[in-house]
């Protein structure tokens, strides 16, 4: 009989790029289960449409890219960037802002640089992106949060509504970040008693959903899905920023570590999009420089640039700064002196 | 308590190891048929000594070294030579290759032999000619004959001897069975050779997932001056040579040197045995102990095996169901060979068996597109890249991959093991660097001849410069006189002159020509080219003959042992000039000195390449 002979090495770990994206999938619950509670199934409704054009993209450009269809449709990965950009995208989005982001994010950002693996930027911040440049009116309208004013946030069915009816009647009101821009001159006290939409620490509701995306990464974090070193770096240099820049009393100041910590998309970001392996730098000191980079770079867009939440194009201003990221952090190889040209 | 040092990455796969302790060494026995490999694993192949027919004794020497890296073959019980025939070796490419094959004859009859009363009143030379004989090699790895490995260069002095028991590997467990029933015999070849090495500072290393071994050892050890018995935490791949050697010293052999650098050496934990074996009884190197182990076998255990008893006795031994296991692994599961067929023998370097069942070690599932996780490049144990040179090496950019130290990758196979896209890394690496190897070859080959066109061009256009300069001092001179003539009016004496310049100054042009030319060919001797047109048909001669060979593609390690017999014979001639020049007091001795010390250097180089191949 002959034997089957492979190569060295026999054996594999359990962990596959599948089982991986899944992992990241279900990772997303608890935040999206914050987000839904908070501003009703607008973001499940992004989530299942966005996915559903996603995978649609997908199988179109590997098809015309005459690759084998199911095989790599189950790598998730196209699932992973649908159900990012629906999370990052407004409860309540029209069908037509989602479906242009995907369209962006999958066919562009993604399939033409060549598909998995070798995309320089995060497709679903790619998507996210463009169409906040192109659509900055809707992208910004966000749904106010329950329990800043009566009634209840959208069903299921309102939701919908929202997403294909077109009418956009329900209640909406500017972010915490949003209001922290505009509201220059205030104390932060005052801040906090005008507006309904703040909560304990930062944005009401937002708070809940970043401890949501904190929960689910630290799962990742356990299940050894990614290493900690860019996502603490990157929270770590959030929270330096912020401390330096917060005189503890005036808005001017920039709000709290603990109010940007736990704003916006900050630990969607840290965990779940400069994780991202493929756009991101590759060795250990790299993702501590480029973790570092992003949270420096989300303070200063936040505080200094014109769009209320900046992780989006921080990350894409440090996706691009990775390749040099990477040039400059090569691990020392063994036997090898440390001037590195040995 | 000596400091142990940690290495960067690593991977804990499942150790599967406590499956085969549960049972002492076996002997195996004497199968029906030995078959011996003329070519085992690494070195030159030997020449056999017996024909089909012949009757051979136990510990007989059937087949003798041929070259440097080479070690002679014995046979490992009394019988008669049926055949010397290709047949099935243990190479990872499953070749077919001359072998000798013995048919037993039961009897088990030795051959005259003895060993030394006291090892310390010899000299290392004989105690070195001695383990040569008998057929010591390294027993772990590379097969890397051990009488080459412990012979030193008095420029590179050895202080440190390191005894690898380290045994990182799932499943295997041959070194631990050793150290549990057979410390004293390892000691004693311990000792026998640091009194080679005459080193002062002896470590064994052993990871810590070896309790009994490592107290079985330490008392063992008790009464012998300067071996320590180290052990720190278990983590593959920590018995890789270098990575053993930093873990022990925190200091990292220099890519592409060999760890005497440092002033150590390493020796396998089984070539203790078979040295002490060799020096104190005179027995050759015929059995080895091998764990026959995984999920088909019924009684996974350790055996003492005679040297050439085909796979399949060994499983039946066993008790292996064939029809539950898919493929046969020689090695363990991370850098593990798999078999074509269980009619192959073991060799020398032969620590296990590996015969799962599929559920117990899957096929691998299809390659993904690499996603850039970076997780290979935590789990290297050499800090290299391997995600970038994965991308490289799909690439074929050769010289990025060297840039990225591809030649430091040491075939661990961490890399693959985690990577979650199930790339085969090493399988592209193995293949890159086969790759590059020829392409240096080959480049190294057309240079010497580019080289060899040069000087003979130069040559040529010299002499043509001598012969127009003669020619234009003739016609000079003519044309001087026909002048005088002519005219009548200068001198003769006027017109002599000229004609000496003329031809002095080509004398001076043709000299400095000469000189230039001579500074080349120093230049040339310099880098290790020999101007010699000689060893040129030489090296033509043997290029041509290797390729002859060759004409079934060589693997690298034989191209490699095609360079390192040419050094090698490079370095004996340029020492026999240099002996020469010396003897006569010629002022080429510098010149010649350099080059036999860089051609050492090359010989060097060569050799961990080969060694470094053989460990894959
Ligand atoms: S582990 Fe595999 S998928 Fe991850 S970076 Fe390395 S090669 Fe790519
Ligand atoms: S096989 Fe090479 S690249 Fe992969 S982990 Fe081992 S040394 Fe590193």
């Amino acid at each position: 009989m002959l034997l089957s002979t492979p190569t060295s090495p026999h054996a594999h770990t359990p962990l596959d790029t599948s089982g991986l994206m899944r992992l990241v999938i279900l990772a997303t619950l608890p935040g999206v289960a914050a987000l839904t509670w908070f501003f009703g199934w607008g973001t499940i409704v992004n989530i299942a449409f966005a996915s559903l054009i996603a995978l649609a993209c997908e199988a179109f450009a590997l098809y015309l890219r005459g690759r084998r269809v199911m095989f790599y449709l189950r790598d998730c990965s196209a699932l992973v960037t649908a159900i990012l950009l629906g999370i990052a995208l407004p409860p309540g989005s029209p069908w037509w802002i989602i479906a242009v982001g995907i369209v962006f994010a999958i066919l562009i950002a993604k399939q033409l640089y060549g598909g998995m693996g070798y995309n320089p930027f995060n497709p679903a911040m790619a998507g996210y992106v463009v169409l906040l440049i192109s659509f900055p009116l809707e992208m910004t309208r966000w749904l106010s949060p329950l329990g800043t004013f009566e009634g209840s946030v959208p069903g299921l069915m309102e939701a919908l509504q929202l997403c294909f009816g077109g009418g956009f009647d329900a209640h909406t009101m500017a972010t915490t970040l949003d209001v922290f821009k505009q509201g220059a001159g205030l104390m932060v006290a005052d801040v906090w008693q005008q507006n309904p939409q703040f909560g304990r620490w930062g944005g009401l509701g937002w708070e809940w959903v970043n401890i949501g995306f904190l929960a689910g990464g630290c799962y990742l974090l356990h299940r050894g899905v990614f290493t900690w070193h860019a996502p603490m770096s990157m929270l770590i240099a959030l929270t330096a920023m912020a401390a330096v820049f917060y005189d503890g009393g005036s808005s001017a100041s920039g709000g709290s570590p603990l109010m940007h910590l736990l704003s916006g998309a900050t630990m969607l970001g840290a965990f779940f999009i400069i994780t991202d392996p493929v756009s991101s730098a590759v060795s250990t000191r790299g993702r501590l420089i480029y973790g570092a980079l992003a949270g420096v770079l989300v303070y200063v867009i936040r505080r200094w640039g014109n769009y209320p939440d900046a992780v989006a194009f921080a990350v894409l201003i440090v996706n691009f700064a990775a390749p040099f990221i990477d040039h400059y952090t090569m691990p020392r190889t063994y036997g090898h002196n440390r001037g590195g040209s040995d | 308590m000596r400091k142990v040092w940690d290495i960067p990455g690593g991977v804990h796969p499942p150790e599967n190891k406590a499956q085969s302790v549960t049972r002492p060494i076996a002997s195996a026995g004497i199968p029906d048929v030995l078959i011996y490999p003329l070519s085992q694993h690494i070195g030159a192949a030997a020449v056999p000594l017996v024909e089909k027919g012949d009757l051979v004794l136990k510990g007989q020497m059937i087949a003798e070294a041929m070259g440097f890296v080479s070690a002679p073959v014995h046979a490992a019980t009394s019988g008669r030579v049926t055949a010397i025939e290709e047949r099935v070796i243990a190479h990872p490419s499953g070749m077919h290759a001359p072998c000798i094959v013995i048919e037993p004859d039961g009897e088990n009859r030795w051959i005259e032999h003895s060993g030394l009363e006291d090892y310390t009143s010899a000299t290392p030379a004989e105690l070195l000619s001695i383990i040569h004989d008998a057929g010591v090699a390294g027993m772990g790895g590379a097969g890397f004959p051990s009488a080459v490995k412990l012979s030193t260069r008095p420029d590179t002095p050895i202080h440190t001897l390191i005894i690898n028991g380290t045994e990182c590997e799932p499943y295997i467990t041959s070194d631990d069975m050793l150290m549990r029933e057979r410390a004293d015999e390892i000691v004693r070849g311990t000792e026998i050779i640091a009194h080679i090495l005459g080193v002062s500072s002896i470590i064994i290393g052993v990871e810590d997932n070896k309790p009994e071994g490592i107290a079985s050892l330490r008392s063992a050890a008790e009464h012998s001056a300067g071996i320590e018995v180290i052990s720190f935490p278990t983590k593959y791949p920590s018995g890789g040579e270098k990575q053993l050697i930093q873990i022990l010293t925190g200091q990292e052999v220099p890519s592409g040197g060999l760890p005497s650098a440092l002033g150590i050496v390493c020796q396998n934990l089984g070539t203790t045995v078979a040295v002490h074996h060799a020096v104190d009884r005179g027995e050759p190197l015929i059995s080895r102990i091998i764990t026959v182990t995984g999920d088909s076998c019924r009684e996974p255990a350790n055996y003492e095996v005679l040297l050439g008893t085909p796979a399949s006795h060994l499983l039946e031994l066993s008790g292996q169901q064939p029809e539950l296991c898919e493929r046969l692994i020689m090695g363990g599961p991370m850098m593990g060979f798999a078999l074509e067929s269980a009619e192959v023998p073991v060799v020398k370097t032969t620590n296990c068996l590996l015969a799962p069942t599929r559920a117990e070690l899957p096929p691998a599932a299809p390659q993904q597109a690499c996603i850039r996780c970076g997780i290979c490049a935590e789990a290297c144990p050499a800090s290299l890249l391997p995600q970038q040179l994965f991308w490289y090496a799909t690439a074929k950019e050769y010289e990025k991959l060297e840039a990225h130290n591809l030649f430091d990758c040491i075939e661990c196979g961490a890399c693959s093991f985690v990577c979650p896209s199930n790339i085969p890394l090493v399988q592209y690496y193995r293949a890159s660097k086969a790759d590059i190897r020829r392409h240096h070859l080959d480049h190294e080959r057309s240079e010497r001849s580019r080289a060899r066109f040069e000087s003979r061009q130069q040559r040529i256009e010299q002499e043509e410069a001598e012969k127009q300069a003669r020619r234009q001092a003739r016609r000079e001179a003519a044309q001087a006189r026909a002048k005088e003539a002519g005219t009548k009016q200068p001198s003769r004496s006027d017109a002599a002159p000229d004609a000496a310049d003329v031809i002095r100054a080509a004398i001076e042009r043709s000299q400095a020509k000469k000189q230039a030319a001579a500074a080349q060919s120093q230049a040339q001797a310099d880098m290790g080219i020999e101007p010699d047109s000689a060893q040129d048909a030489i090296d033509r001669a043997m290029a041509k003959r290797a390729a002859a060979a060759a004409a079934p593609k060589l693997s690298p390690v034989e191209q490699l042992q095609n360079n390192l017999a040419s050094v090698q014979s490079r370095i004996s001639k340029t020492g026999e000039k240099l002996e020469q020049a010396r003897t006569t007091g010629e002022d080429t001795v510098s010149i010649l000195e350099s080059s036999v010390a860089k051609l050492e250097a090359k010989r060097d180089q060569i050799l961990a390449e080969i060694e470094e191949l053989g460990d894959s």
